[in-house]
Parts: C-alpha cells; sequence; structure tokens
C-alpha cells in the first residue's frame, strides 16, 4: 500500500527530458537459475547512453542478480550481452571494469580497515601503471602517478562532501557516509555506466535527498549513464528516465516512469491479484 | 611533551603524502637513525651486537615479509621457516657455485629464488582461504624442510647436513661472513640493507599495489570489481613477501649465526615469526619491528631480571617459567590489544596530540 501512495505522490513531479542516446548495453534473453531456482526468466532490455534507468519489483525479483550479470559476477546459462558493440555470452569482472563499469553494493563492500582516501585511491587503480619496482623506489615515476590520481580523487571528495572523512577508516564511519564513500570509490573509476544497488536503502530522509543530488549531478555533469535498484518510489519516479520491473524474474513492464506508474501487471505484482 | 601538529601547513599532496607527514615524527625518526647508526656503535658490546641487535634484525626482515602477505594481504601463512630455509640454502648453493658474487647479489638472488618458489606454494591461495590455507603453507612448510634434509645437493653433500658461510667481503678487505668477520660490521650492514628494505616496503604498502593487497585482504568481491585480479594480488603478495622471508633466512645463516641446519627452520620458527606480527601489529611496518624487538628481547629479560632484583632461581625453573610468562604475556596482549604495540603507539600519539585537552 505505502509503495502505491508513494507512486501517487510522485505523479505530482513533472518529467526530465529523456536522453534519446544511443543504446551503450543490451541484454538479450538473459536466462539465470540457481540449482532449480530461475532468478532471470528470459529478460531482454537495453541502456541508453547518459539515461537514469531504475530497475525495481519486489523482493526476490531478480534485480540484484541481474546487476551481478551485467558486471560479471554471474554468468547467465543463456542469453547475451552487448556491450560497446561487442556481443559477449558473459562479462568477466576485470573486463567490466577496464571498459567503464563501476557499481556499488546492496551490503556495503568497502574495504573496512583502509582509510576514504585509500578506498577511492583504490578505485583508480586500473589508471595507474608503474609497476612494482618503481613503486618501490616511490620517490620519482610513482610519486608522480600517485600525485596526478590523488588530484583526481581530491575532486571526488570534494563533489561528495566528505574532506573531513578523508584519513578515518571507513570502518569506523556511520552507515550513509559509508554508502557515499562507495559512491566515490565507483566513482573514482570514471565510469561510463554506474550501477548502483539500493543507495538509498536505510538512510533518512536527509541523506537521501543529499544522495539523490549526488546520482543527479553525476549523470548531467559528467554524462555517466546510471542504472539503480531503488525500492522508495518516489525516488525512482523522480530521478529515473526509464523503469524496468521484474517480477519472480520475468520483465513485466519497461518504460517511462508515467507508462510503469499507469501499467496493470506493475500494479499486480506490487498489490497483488484476486484470483 | 610538545605533540602538536598546528601551524603546520601542507601545500603540496606530495608533502601530505609523506611517511611522516608530523614534523616531530621525521625528527624522531633522524634521532632513531643517529642513535642506531652512532650511539650504538659506540656503546653496544659483543653479546649486544652479536645476540640481540643482529637476531632483531634479522628477525625484523622476517616479519615484514609476514605481514606484507598475512597483515597486508590477509592471506594466512605458517610456511614462514620454509621460506627462510629456502632463502639461506639458495644463498648457499649461490655463494658456494659463484665464489666471486657479492654478498649483495647472494642476499638479493636468494630472495629472487625464494619469491619464485613461494609463488608456487601461494597458487591453492586462489582456492581455499583462512585456515585452510594455512594448512597448505604447513605442508609448504614440512615439505621444504623434508627436501633440504634428503637432497644432499642443496649441502654440498656434507654428512652432518649443516650449510656454514664460506668467508666473503663487503668491501676491500672488510670481511662480512666467516670467522674474521666482525659483529659491528654485520650490524651496520644489516642495519643498512634492513632499513632500505623496511623503506621498500612502506613504499610498496602504500602504492597502488599495496592497496590492491588490503583490498583483497578487507573484501576480496569488491577489488574484482574494481579490476583487480585476485591472481595477480595475492601472487604478488606470496611473491614480494617470501623475497623478504628468503633474505632472512639468508641473512640468518650467513650473518647471524654463520652455520645452520634445516632444522632451524622449523615450525616454531614460523611460530615465532607469527607471533612477531600479530604482537607488533598486523598490517604495520612499524609493528614488524616493535614484534620482532619484544619477541627477542622478551626472554633475554625474563632470564635477567630476577637476578637483578637479587631472587636466584634454578636454572631449569627459570626456563619452564619464561615459556609460561611469556604464553600468559601473549595472551594477555591479544585481549588487551588485538591490533599490536604499533597500535598502541598510534593510540598514544593520538592522544598525545590533544593533550592536556580530552577532545
Amino acid at each position: 500500500m505505502a509503495e502505491a501512495d508513494a507512486m501517487n505522490a510522485a505523479g505530482a513531479v513533472e518529467p526530465r527530458d529523456v536522453p534519446s542516446g544511443e543504446t551503450v548495453l543490451r541484454l538479450s534473453d538473459i536466462e539465470l537459475g540457481f540449482g532449480g531456482v530461475k532468478a532471470i526468466n528470459k529478460v531482454s532490455f537495453e541502456v541508453r547512453k547518459g539515461e537514469i534507468l531504475a530497475i525495481i519489483g519486489p523482493n526476490g525479483a531478480g534485480k540484484s542478480s541481474m546487476l551481478n550479470v551485467i558486471n560479471g559476477f554471474y554468468k547467465p546459462q543463456l542469453g547475451s550481452i552487448t556491450f560497446k558493440g561487442e556481443t559477449m555470452r558473459a562479462m568477466q569482472p576485470h573486463h567490466a571494469a577496464k571498459n567503464g563499469i563501476a557499481r556499488t553494493f546492496q551490503n556495503i563492500a568497502l574495504f573496512k580497515g583502509m582509510s576514504t582516501l585509500d578506498n577511492l585511491m583504490t578505485g583508480r587503480m586500473l589508471k595507474m601503471k608503474r609497476n612494482a619496482f618503481w613503486q618501490a623506489l616511490y620517490w620519482g615515476p610513482a610519486q608522480r602517478e600517485e600525485l596526478v590520481h590523488r588530484e583526481a580523487v581530491e575532486r571526488i571528495i570534494d563533489f561528495l562532501e566528505i574532506q573531513a572523512i578523508r584519513r578515518t577508516p571507513v570502518g569506523r564511519l556511520p552507515y550513509g557516509l559509508q554508502k557515499r564513500v562507495e559512491l566515490g570509490r565507483a566513482l573514482a573509476m570514471e565510469p561510463d555506466i554506474l550501477l548502483l544497488d539500493e543507495p538509498m536503502a536505510g538512510m533518512n530522509v536527509e541523506e537521501k535527498e543529499d544522495m539523490c543530488r549526488f546520482v543527479l549531478e553525476v549523470n548531467q555533469e559528467f554524462g555517466t549513464t546510471i542504472v539503480l535498484i531503488e525500492h522508495d518510489m518516489g525516488v525512482v519516479m523522480d530521478i529515473s528516465d526509464r523503469v524496468v520491473v521484474l517480477d519472480h524474474g520475468v520483465k513485466i513492464a519497461d518504460g517511462t516512469p508515467d507508462q510503469v506508474r499507469a501499467d496493470q501487471r506493475v500494479i499486480d505484482a506490487y498489490l497483488g491479484v484476486s484470483h | 611533551m610538545i605533540y602538536r601538529e598546528a601551524g603546520q601547513f601542507k601545500t603540496s599532496y606530495a608533502a601530505d603524502q609523506g611517511i611522516f607527514p608530523i614534523r616531530l615524527d621525521r625528527m624522531g625518526m633522524v634521532a632513531l637513525l643517529l642513535i642506531a647508526y652512532l650511539a650504538i656503535p659506540a656503546v653496544a658490546n659483543h653479546y649486544w651486537l652479536v645476540s640481540i641487535l643482529v637476531p632483531f634484525l634479522v628477525f625484523s626482515m622476517a616479519a615484514i615479509g609476514l605481514n606484507i602477505l598475512t597483515g597486508y594481504a590477509g592471506q594466512l601463512s605458517l610456511g614462514t621457516g620454509g621460506f627462510m630455509a629456502c632463502g639461506a640454502f639458495a644463498a648457499y648453493k649461490l655463494a658456494t657455485a659463484f665464489p666471486d658474487l657479492h654478498i649483495i647479489i647472494v642476499l638479493l638472488l636468494s630472495g629472487t629464488i625464494t619469491a619464485a618458489v613461494g609463488v608456487l606454494f601461494g597458487l591453492p591461495s586462489l582456492r581455499i582461504k583462512g585456515f585452510y590455507l594455512a594448512v597448505a603453507t604447513l605442508a609448504a612448510q614440512f615439505f621444504l624442510i623434508w627436501m633440504f634434509n634428503k637432497f644432499g645437493w642443496f649441502n654440498n653433500y656434507s654428512p652432518s647436513g649443516v650449510i656454514s658461510a664460506p668467508p666473503m667481503h663487503l668491501f676491500g678487505d672488510i670481511y662480512i661472513t666467516g670467522p674474521q668477520s666482525s659483529p659491528l660490521v654485520k650490524y651496520l650492514f644489516l642495519l643498512t640493507f634492513v632499513a632500505i628494505m623496511a623503506l621498500a616496503a612502506k613504499n610498496l604498502t602504500r602504492c597502488k599495489i599495496g592497496r590492491s593487497w588490503m583490498a583483497i585482504r578487507d573484501m576480496d568481491i569488491a577489488a574484482e570489481i574494481i579490476g583487480i585480479r585476485p591472481l595477480w594480488a595475492k601472487l604478488s603478495a606470496f611473491a614480494v613477501s617470501s623475497f623478504y622471508i628468503g633474505i632472512a633466512g639468508a641473512t640468518w645463516a650467513f650473518i647471524y649465526t654463520g652455520s645452520v641446519e634445516a632444522l632451524a627452520f622449523d615450525i616454531n620458527r614460523s611460530f615465532q615469526v607469527l607471533f612477531m606480527i600479530i604482537i607488533g601489529g598486523l598490517g604495520s611496518i612499524l609493528g614488524s619491528f616493535l614484534g620482532a624487538g619484544f619477541i627477542v628481547l622478551l626472554p633475554i629479560f625474563l632470564n635477567n631480571a630476577p637476578g637483578l632484583v637479587g631472587w636466584h632461581i634454578p636454572v631449569d625453573m627459570l626456563a619452564h617459567l619464561e615459556f609460561m610468562i611469556f604464553g600468559a604475556l601473549i595472551i594477555f596482549f591479544l585481549i588487551v590489544e588485538p591490533h599490536g604495540l604499533a597500535r598502541l603507539w598510534t593510540v598514544a600519539k593520538e592522544k598525545l596530540r590533544l593533550w592536556p585537552f580530552p577532545h
């Protein structure tokens, strides 16, 4: 009920311009099962350049599994993924990272023993080229490289307003800030596609507003394509350009927030159907 | 006590990323080096040099090695003794096969050979974690010691199985190994060598490769998503760690004891180095030194303390007491400060920065 209310409440907001960019990522007939359970059943959708795409659905609908397929953590049994013009059976995590797919996790997956700064610097791992020999010497090429990336990381720290916790081990930070640092680590990779798994889960209203602001700014300033999973319907309807709805591993709707909100199957999935 | 950073402003990221960003720490380090290079050679006697300072430096090197693997990369290893033996025997074979090689070359090469062996035994880490990996490295420990005992080739068919370092020059006619070498030369050489290696380790751990190790340790899934290859991160940790441990083994055999048999590097040695990094502090280069100092000095202190206060205990009783107190102290330590002496040091510094104010 509450979610349906949230959907109606969001109706008052005027729709954003939908970017009609070309498709950067297409998932075709993805099928993923664990033993006898089909987590994803013949789902196809596409992600367009520069858009914010939300994947929604009730618990267990296969949303997180979908993200895991996109960045190569799960290998689908059937179907194919087309990314930047290249079609493959499954993505490899390393390949995904190298080609500009970054993500955050539902249950924060930060490097807890490291400081905020080090977490963000780790995000730039793939951009650093000096080998172990130069790193052991440090002074010289390795230091110059460190400083270039430190500057890039400092810009992200400024952007996310986390200057004060630069040196704090992230394990000691409160939950909302940890989520923010995790977003920062993903941004440090300078991704083309950013996958956000419930970025606002467990946050209070203010933290959610901050996070929405960051997501929108990342999208608009850097042109980053964003795929996000979110349960807060108000947020989803507000910030996303398109919405894909999954239920029990099947795609039941795909369209603009307004279209999806009016879809009978979506309403049934969320409110239940009388048989 | 004025330990403040107020008024010390960083104007560049380079200054901010220094190893000792606070001025007093830098001065402390310089003072420490002055003491180590000037004061200690002036006052230390033969016993101090041979029985305390040289083994302390050798153990520090081994502890840095294990700390890279266990403390930074999170891969628990019980094979330290085996890898030390590997370094010792590699150095022996090199020094006897190529008598003209310089000691530094011998040490570095034996470290490299040990690194290759470490990578080989690190392969299981790609599949297994934690205690199971510890058992796999235990296999390395027993296998290596068995191998060095079993095949005479490794000790040049010496009937006793003991290898003795041939006399080697450091430069000119100053001997670093063999009967003509002086303890002071050994100490100064090891001090310089270990200091440079420790600095290199510190640099590695604060750069890209060190962050990839810590990322694998803290959250391997997220590390993979960022683009770190677990294979590469784990094996590089095994390689660098074994490099240090191998050199520690080689310096043990050549510079500390002069002659050694494989059994000197049995499982007890592995545990000894593991205790050092646990007590000193996992994931800290400073901790490696503190832990090595603690483990080397504590038995000596326990042996001498009762005598100093005029309390005479039979020798056999003393030996048992030493074990008991040693064990009790380790347990006490783990409960009170699981992150080791290095964390105590950091906490003390944090407190001092604010002292006398509570916040």
